[in-house]
């Protein structure tokens, strides 16, 4: 029987993900962009579990508004993305050093 | 509470949303010649949108009477006075944005816009009374502020400022929605009124642990220690209106937030988020003072000096009393009139070619060659500073006030402390001006405009505002008292 917590274990094992996604990755700002969808999908898992499980449809309408924000964040980080490509050439996380101290 | 008076109760943001629709309409038609004409129609809609607002603080309105929605909104008090400091932020960013953008022939009819919509989600986040409306607010917020950051399109700094904001708050904001899965899991519902009766007893570390989330996501927003590492470049890459923006609105609206979610919604459970407040607090108080020693743009400066007065009003936060939201409230009135006093004159220092100077070594000597526009800067150094015949020192003066009147004799005594090692960065501006060979750098003209608003955030800093500390604290007690209502 799979129950409330497994959902739990998995929904936290794809937000760490997508944290060390943020943090490790030293290659390239679009897997940035995909880490971030997936902390959003982890919350988005944890919604919908807690939602079944408590016979209550506010998570689920949650989870609607956070698929609609996660599709407007995506549009602007990537049109941000676009500019600074023009500007710099290279989308590589460690070229992103213009400002130090 | 039926449906008409729920939209009255909403009027300031149905105003600020549907005149942000049509004037977005006329920079589709009209492009971007119209952008100053765009301009002026939002800062006049933020004020017609101030004066909605201004009923509720001066009456005090708290309860029932003001909750939309079954509860979701709240225009009391509280969001007034979040919601004018809000309004007077964007305002001053429009009013000082078209002369920065025109050197660059960048002034494009979004930007006002932007600034109307970020005001309506700062807005919806001071007045949250739900989860939802939480989220909704800060992203609308968020996402207008990651465009505004990158705006100045063809400025490399301008382009990686937005795209480290946009990385790091989305990130925040991620951190924060884990928060709020984990409290609608362990509470069973998302408005702070039935989270708040949810969490009375011993909590369930589900619950905890989504208290800590949320907690962690808001203090990127206000940028507080160990969570302030964007604040430095994005404010030295963003354009320095967008910057002056960043400084006071979202600020403002942030702090509204984690008050009214700390306070209403976890106000059964203080224990638990006390020390990390007290935490943060002081780890801004010390990165701010510490980090901002060796810079030499004054913009970093200010990111610096931001960090280090948000440890300041989160003192108020931790000892969790009314009388601590009370002074916290005053401490960001007073600390909006300061950032925008220092950024319009960060504004007007310009080299003959009219290029921004930000170096604070280019400002040596500027006693000599620009002697009322050092006086301003340093008047607001001081003043960020806390010494006291400048207003600044009163805002430190109630939230240290209020630790100790709560037995926080160490927070208090830890945060005076530090506030010494604070000064030494500001009293070397001053320095720069005042005691050194003039290099005479500085020779741009100003705007009309800047000069007023100079003027009018010079006074609101000089020893003359405490004329009005009764009345500002008046204001500050009403909107604290609604926070507290009925908890």
């Amino acid at each position: 029987m799979i129950g409330i917590e497994h959902y739990l274990v998995v929904s936290s094992i794809l937000f760490v993900l997508g944290v060390l996604g943020i943090f490790l990755n030293r290659k390239n700002v679009i897997i940035i962009l995909m880490a971030i969808e997936l902390i959003l999908l982890s919350v988005n898992l944890n919604l919908v579990a807690f939602s079944a499980f408590l016979h209550d449809l506010v998570g689920q309408v949650f989870a609607m508004f956070v698929l609609t924000v996660a599709a407007g964040e995506a549009a602007i980080g990537l049109a941000i993305l676009v500019i600074y490509f023009r500007g710099r050439g290279t989308i590589a996380v460690d070229d992103v050093n213009r400002m130090k101290g | 509470m039926d449906f008409a008076r729920s939209l009255w109760l909403v009027a300031p943001e149905t105003l600020l949303s549907v005149a942000g629709l049509i004037l977005l309409l006329v920079a589709a038609w009209a492009g971007d010649k119209a952008s100053r004409a765009i301009s002026i129609a939002a800062v006049a809609v933020l004020t017609a949108c101030a004066f909605l607002v201004a009923p509720a603080l001066w009456a005090g309105a708290m309860g029932p009477d003001t909750e939309a929605f079954g509860g979701q909104y709240r225009a009391d008090a509280f969001a007034a006075f979040g919601k004018l400091l809000i309004y007077a932020g964007a305002g001053v960013t429009l009013i000082v944005a078209p002369a920065f953008f025109d050197r660059f022939k960048a002034m494009r009819a979004e930007l006002p816009l932007l600034v109307m919509f970020a005001s309506l989600g700062m807005g919806m986040m001071v007045s949250a009374g739900d989860l939802l409306t939480l989220y909704i607010g800060l992203e609308l917020n968020s996402l207008s502020a990651y465009v505004m950051a990158s705006f100045l399109r063809t400025d490399e700094r301008s382009a990686e400022a937005g795209l480290k904001y946009f990385v790091l708050g989305s990130l925040a904001s991620g951190i924060l929605l884990f928060g709020v899965s984990l409290i609608y899991g362990f509470t069973g519902g998302t408005s702070f009124a039935g989270i708040h009766d949810a969490l009375s007893g011993q909590m369930a570390t589900g619950a905890l642990f989504g208290v800590i989330f949320v907690l962690a996501g808001l203090a990127f927003k206000i940028s507080a220690a160990p969570f302030h590492m964007w604040t430095p470049d994005v404010y030295e890459g963003a354009p320095t209106p967008v910057t002056t923006f960043f400084a006071t609105a979202p600020k403002v609206a942030a702090l509204g937030l984690l008050m009214r979610v700390s306070l209403e919604a976890f106000g059964q459970q203080t224990f638990a988020w006390q020390q990390v407040v007290i935490f943060a607090s002081l780890l801004s108080i010390v990165i701010g003072a510490l980090g901002a020693i060796g810079q030499n743009n004054i913009k970093r400066l200010m990111a610096y000096s931001s960090i280090n007065n948000v440890g300041f009003i989160l003192i108020g936060l931790a000892v969790a009393t009314q009388q601590g939201a009370s002074a916290m409230l005053v401490y960001l009135a007073i600390y909006v009139a300061m950032s925008v006093a220092g950024f319009v004159v960060i504004l007007l220092l310009r080299d003959e070619n009219g290029d921004q100077v930000e170096a604070i070594s280019d400002l040596a000597g500027l006693s000599k060659t620009r002697p009322w526009l050092a006086l301003s800067l340093a008047s607001v150094m001081f003043s960020l500073a806390g010494i006291p015949p400048l207003f600044g020192f009163w805002g430190k003066f109630v939230v240290f006030k209020a630790a100790v009147q709560a037995d926080f004799i160490a927070l208090a005594a830890i945060g005076i402390a530090a506030s010494v090692i604070g000064a030494f960065y500001y009293l070397k501006v001053v320095k720069v001006m005042y005691f050194d060979e003039a290099i005479d750098k500085v020779r741009g003209k100003g705007e009309l405009s800047h000069t007023m608003l100079l003027v009018l955030a010079v006074l609101a800093n000089s020893p003359l505002a405490y004329l009005g500390t009764k009345c500002l604290g008046a204001l500050a007690d009403n909107a604290a008292a609604a926070l507290f209502y009925a908890y």
